[in-house]
């Protein structure tokens, strides 16, 4: 499935959706697989919870990490780095990361003009079910017109990743199964895969047989779970 | 939900349809989220021109008798503190939030616990306290917007949330309690508006004769004594046979939970206490635990500052030890067990 995205790959959605924690599952994938990776922080509105927090994580297994100069700092300003361009412009594959909703999003529109330039991109709307506001199929679309309007791109599918957090159970990602189906219907888009956590797995892939279920390992912990 | 935003739906529900703020890393999310929301309910959300403006238009709002808040972090709520200390002396109900980061000065925008000395000692000038809620999960940050409406309406007095960057960051899951909100008839104080039914009523805390003022601030005082026999509240974690007890608050009380769990099963008798209220004070509940503790440790994101009340509760009966981070650095499990295990004697 992972070899179907273009080599420019936007993970977009609400603010906790899980977007951070995809993207660096995605990066790890991409690596496994044997490309060059590099993986762009674009989250500029949010100061915790981010890309930037797995730097040594990802520069251990080979992936360049790109985030904002004064990410984890405690200079919060919106400052976005010139390497993302730089990289744009090569053969690599590249997962950008990109702040919740359209406050975030705005960064990306900075680049939307690049990346169509450079072939364009698949751009994932994460969606969790169980967040307040978006709970509702029309709920969740409404903030995908949001997102596009203020990133200048278009998304090219949905991903599922409805959880709730410690609570989580295979029933309750299994549940939400049609919401993310009717959230991808609103705009004519495929649900490209069900993000899981690789415990659940196995048990969520016999409860939705017919949908495509993307093992992912928890990287984004509170500071009492680690 | 993410934290900033639980606590400001809890506050819409609650009734609180009246929101001042000006934004600040890490609490903005709370007049984002305010912002989209409360045209929806009616409401008056207002982006004030600075936190001193906000606090004196919740100042205002709280005069006419109805349900208002602001939010902030660190350096906003030093801000604050004139308004806060007018709304105390005007006895106005309202609700502050303190999504603490890193200070002094600008400070930095990690999480940190460092307001502590401001909250229950001075968030403004002169004799007052306001109620002060430490929640430690997302689901009490909810919980405590309610109580803390219901609480300030009852005893006219400010309330203020005080959380942290970590917990206004994070992702908990919730659910909203079910409950119709008490409608408080403001009508017999409040500034609404006298239909010719009674005397104009007057906000003021200014007074000419200072035995008057001696007078509001005495009667005001056994107010404060009712609220704290009342409603001071704490949890007490594997406290019932413990040696040793960890005094701890907000989210730093998860980490030492989860460290006080790896120790109990090292065979180490430790127990936590966490202030669910900072003011009032649980004293009695860390004194009571001072008569058969060997000893007591404080966690804080802070220097020390809780610190003080942990040590005058246990009165010289028990030796209490610190430990903690500032400027933004979060506690791990492991430096606590460290010091759980330095507490024990270090021979386990």
């Amino acid at each position: 499935m992972l070899e179907q995205l273009k080599r420019i790959l936007v993970i977009v959605g609400h603010y906790g959706s899980g977007k951070t924690n995809l993207a660096v599952n995605l990066a790890m994938d991409f690596r496994k697989a044997g490309k060059e990776v590099a993986l762009a922080d674009l989250d500029i509105v949010n100061p915790y919870f981010r890309s930037a927090d797995f730097t040594g994580l990802l520069e251990e297994n080979g992936i360049e990490m790109i985030a904002p100069p004064y990410a984890r700092t405690n200079l919060d300003i919106p400052a976005l780095t010139a390497r993302l361009d730089a990289v744009l412009d090569t053969d690599r594959q590249i997962v950008i990361d990109v702040g919740g909703d359209d406050a975030g999003a705005a960064a990306l529109g900075r680049y939307s003009a690049a990346i169509q330039e450079a072939g364009g991109c698949d751009m994932l709307y994460v969606v969790n079910g169980y967040r307040y506001l978006t709970r509702t199929a029309a709920e969740a679309s409404s903030l995908l017109s949001e997102i596009q309007n203020a990133s200048r791109l278009e998304a090219t599918a949905v991903v599922n990743n409805s959880n709730l957090g410690e609570l989580t159970t295979p029933q309750v990602i299994a549940d939400k199964l049609l919401f993310a189906q009717e959230t991808a219907a609103c705009y004519g888009l495929p649900l490209l895969f069900t993000a899981v956590p690789e415990e659940f797995s196995g048990e969520v892939r016999s409860m939705i047989p017919d949908s495509e279920v993307y093992p992912v390992r928890v990287y984004v912990k509170k500071p009492w779970e680690v | 939900m993410k934290g900033n935003e639980a606590l400001a739906e809890a506050a819409l529900q609650a009734g609180c349809h009246h929101f001042f703020g000006y934004p600040i890393t890490p609490q903005t999310e709370v007049a984002a989220y305010m912002s989209k929301r409360m045209p929806k309910v009616g409401g008056t959300y207002l982006q004030a021109e600075s936190e001193v403006a906000a606090i004196n238009m919740v100042y205002g709002a709280a005069s006419a008798g109805v349900r208002a808040m602001t939010s902030s972090s660190s350096p906003g709520i030093s801000l604050k503190s004139e308004g806060i200390s007018y709304l105390a002396g005007c006895d106005l109900p309202c609700l502050i939030v303190n999504v603490q980061r890193g200070g002094p000065g600008l400070g930095g925008i990690q999480p940190s616990q460092a307001d502590y000395w401001q909250a229950t000692r001075a968030p403004g000038h002169g004799d007052l306290h306001i109620l002060v809620f430490a929640p430690s999960s997302i689901q009490e940050m909810v919980d405590m917007v309610f109580e803390a409406f219901e609480l300030a309406d009852t005893y006219r007095m400010p309330a203020m949330l005080f959380a942290d960057g970590m917990l206004g960051q994070m992702m908990e899951p919730i659910s909203f309690p079910e409950k119709q909100v008490k409608p408080f008839d403001k009508f017999s104080w409040a500034a609404c508006g006298h239909q010719g039914k009674r005397k104009h009523n007057v906000i003021n805390s200014l007074y000419l004769k200072p035995d008057e003022l001696e007078q509001t601030v005495l009667e005001r005082f056994k107010r404060y004594e009712i609220v704290k026999e009342k409603h001071t509240q704490w949890e007490e974690y594997l406290l019932e046979d413990a040696e040793y007890v960890v005094v701890a608050y907000g989210a730093t009380s998860r980490i030492v939970r989860s460290a006080i769990n790896t120790a109990r099963e090292q065979g180490i008798k430790v127990g936590l206490i966490r202030p669910k209220t900072i003011w009032p004070y649980p004293t009695e509940a860390i004194s009571k635990a001072a008569d058969t503790a060997k000893a007591f440790l404080c966690v804080e994101m802070s220097m020390g500052q809780m610190l003080d009340d942990v040590r005058l509760a246990v009165n010289g009966k028990a030796p209490v030890a610190f430990f903690g981070h500032t400027g933004g650095i979060v506690p791990t499990p492991n430096e606590v067990l460290d010091e759980i295990r330095k507490l024990a004697g270090g021979d386990r």
